[in-house]
């Protein structure tokens, strides 16, 4: 009998750590194609010419292959989204753990999540038929189809992900530092913005980094809405101007590119870049969040 | 006196439950009976496969072609001509949809993969250079169209309009219509780099119906009430687009749209291909806003 349930317990572990173990190996598998295909390109054109070109023209002849005016083009949609991402997500999540009732809290968090289930291209639409027109109209530009536009949908879009995580980090402070706050006298809003949310601040980091993996790999929503020009946007004039972003590159171009060509291997260095990128983020908010983790323990 | 209420109560529960669980399984079973008749009853199949221009005609091709000809299977499925070309290379579909020709390399490929492509002209689509009806501008000439997709013209104003910037619309390069466009309007140039490219002719559609500063353009099945076709000319007169002047050939934009095939058809594809060609098939064509052979 003992030993029969020995096996069983043996034989459900296995397979437990070969399902988290494919997992791996995908992961593995997906940086080994997109790596191996994208280095091809650099028989034709050199790494740092790759990153410094200006221009994006891949189906010109001769081609041009310059990430720059994409990479900025991401850069500048996603400071824009984090902009107002941001500061409306953290005072939700003060909102939430700190000031409404139970009641209001328990009302309020599901609304959020539906937001974070609503389909990206639900929000691109939403964006092309009512954000692009208005932003037209009110800053009277000759296009809606900005990157200001891709900010405001992906600043929509990073929202969950923000107060979700900020929230948690609020809630896990510890009450007897809240409570030792008030008990020399403070006001509630002097606990908050003094005590709850510095001793919070790594775990809101965190979550702020994770919005900006968030921003920066969404594909459908900025495909719509940002006009896709490939051109170095300037700075801050730039976000009244048609931007295009690197995943809208890949999405848009994918379609039609010629297999095994400069333009194909061209595609995968942009897709293996953006590996990089949201590699990086989530590394660093992992960081940040063991940290935190450090600091409400001691 | 109890009980047998309640049983009473429960026998009506009960027999709906049952009677809805039969429905359920006979609905199911009458389900079954369809899909088995028609999977046995299909005897050949093909694959139609490319251009996102062509697709909505084949669609509808297809519809009508497998009423008619139950035993018969047509899948068509878009993606490119590009796509659809890669596809018919790789002998993995029946008719590849395109609406530009082969490329010679696309050709060489073929061959040398023992792919023989034969072209097949199936429509004709006009290319309508499409603004915003609040737009006073109705006429151009093609070297204008070209100086507002070069970046040469930047202002209404110089094309006869109001002080409005332009913004000129584009599709992706992964389009047919973006190759025939480049090669037959700009004469090879690059396009201005601040053009917006949208990732479907619907969308473009969209942004120059709401945006007085938009020009774009689309097959000439896309044009309805919400934007304003533009008359182009070429020598002397101004021709609006539609399908009488697209067939005339007085209208300078308009191309073949083609299917290929690998050799001469035979079988299935052969006689979807003549039934897209024959009257039946040309009157779809006129259906969906292209113009018959």
């Amino acid at each position: 009998m003992r030993m029969d349930g020995k096996f069983k317990e043996h034989a459900i572990e296995t397979v437990l750590l070969s399902t988290s173990a494919v997992t791996v190996v995908i992961l593995f598998l997906i940086c080994i194609f997109l790596f191996g295909e994208g280095a091809a390109l650099f028989n034709e054109i050199s790494f740092f010419d790759f990153l410094s070109g200006k221009f994006w023209y891949p189906t010109s002849e001769p081609p041009q292959f310059g990430l720059l005016p994409l990479f900025l083009g991401t850069l500048i949609v996603t400071v824009g989204a984090i902009c107002i991402s941001v500061p409306l997500g953290v005072a939700s999540a003060i909102f939430i753990s700190e000031i409404a009732s139970a009641k209001v809290a328990g009302m309020l968090k599901p609304f959020i999540e539906i937001l974070a289930g609503v389909p990206s291209v639900v929000y691109g639409f939403f964006g092309l038929v009512v954000i692009i027109p208005n932003l037209q109209k009110l800053l009277n530009l000759p296009t809606g189809q900005t990157a200001l536009a891709g900010s405001i949908m992906l600043g929509i879009m990073a929202l969950p992900t923000i107060i979700s995580i900020s929230e948690d980090a609020i809630s896990a402070v510890p009450s007897f530092i809240k409570e030792g706050s008030l008990a020399l006298g403070a006001t509630r809003w002097q606990t908050i913005h003094r005590v709850t949310v510095p001793a919070a601040l790594s775990g809101i980091s965190a979550a702020v980094m994770l919005g900006i993996g968030r921003a920066i790999g969404e594909t459908m929503t900025v495909m719509m809405v940002t006009g896709n020009t490939a051109i170095i946007p300037g700075f801050p004039d730039g976000f009244l101007a048609p931007v295009r972003t690197m995943t809208a590159t890949i999405a848009l171009e994918m379609g039609e590119v010629p297999q095994g060509s400069d333009h194909y291997h061209a595609l995968f260095v942009i897709g293996a870049m953006l590996f990089v990128i949201t590699l990086l983020i989530n590394l660093i908010a992992e960081s940040i969040k063991r940290r935190y983790m450090f600091k409400v323990g001691s | 006196m109890k009980k047998n209420i309640i049983t009473s109560k429960k026998l009506p529960a009960n027999l709906a439950t049952y009677m809805t669980l039969f429905l359920i399984i006979g609905a199911a079973s009458i389900g079954i009976g369809c899909v088995d008749k028609e999977t046995q009853a299909v005897s050949e199949s093909i694959l139609v496969k490319g251009s996102d221009t062509v697709l909505p005609l084949a669609q509808a091709e297809s519809e009508t072609f497998m009423m008619a000809n139950t035993d018969k299977s047509v899948t068509v499925i878009g993606g490119g001509s590009g796509v659809g070309i890669a596809a018919l290379i790789d002998g993995e579909v029946d008719i590849a949809m395109a609406s530009r020709e082969m490329k010679p390399s696309e050709i060489e490929n073929a061959r040398s993969n023992g792919i023989d492509p034969v072209e097949h002209t199936v429509c004709w689509d006009g290319i309508a250079v499409a603004v915003n009806p609040e737009n006073t501008v109705s006429t151009l000439t093609l070297s204008q169209v070209r100086g507002i997709y070069n970046g040469s013209i930047t202002n209404w104003e110089e094309v006869g309009g109001t002080d409005l910037k332009i913004v000129a619309i584009s599709r992706d390069s992964s389009s047919g219509t973006y190759e025939y466009f480049k090669e037959n309007v700009l004469e090879g140039e690059e396009y201005r780099p601040d053009a917006l490219i949208q990732s479907a002719t619907g969308a473009i559609v969209l942004e120059v119906s709401q945006n007085k500063n938009a020009v774009g353009y689309i097959g000439i099945a896309y044009l309805d009430e919400s934007v304003k076709a533009i008359s182009l000319n070429s020598d002397g007169t101004y021709v609006l687009p539609s399908a009488e002047t697209v067939k005339t050939g007085a209208y300078p934009l308009a191309r073949p749209l083609y299917f290929y095939t690998n050799g001469e058809p035979t079988g299935l594809a052969k006689t979807f291909l003549d039934y897209v060609l024959g009257p039946d098939g040309q009157g779809i064509v006129s259906e969906i806003g292209y113009i018959p052979v």
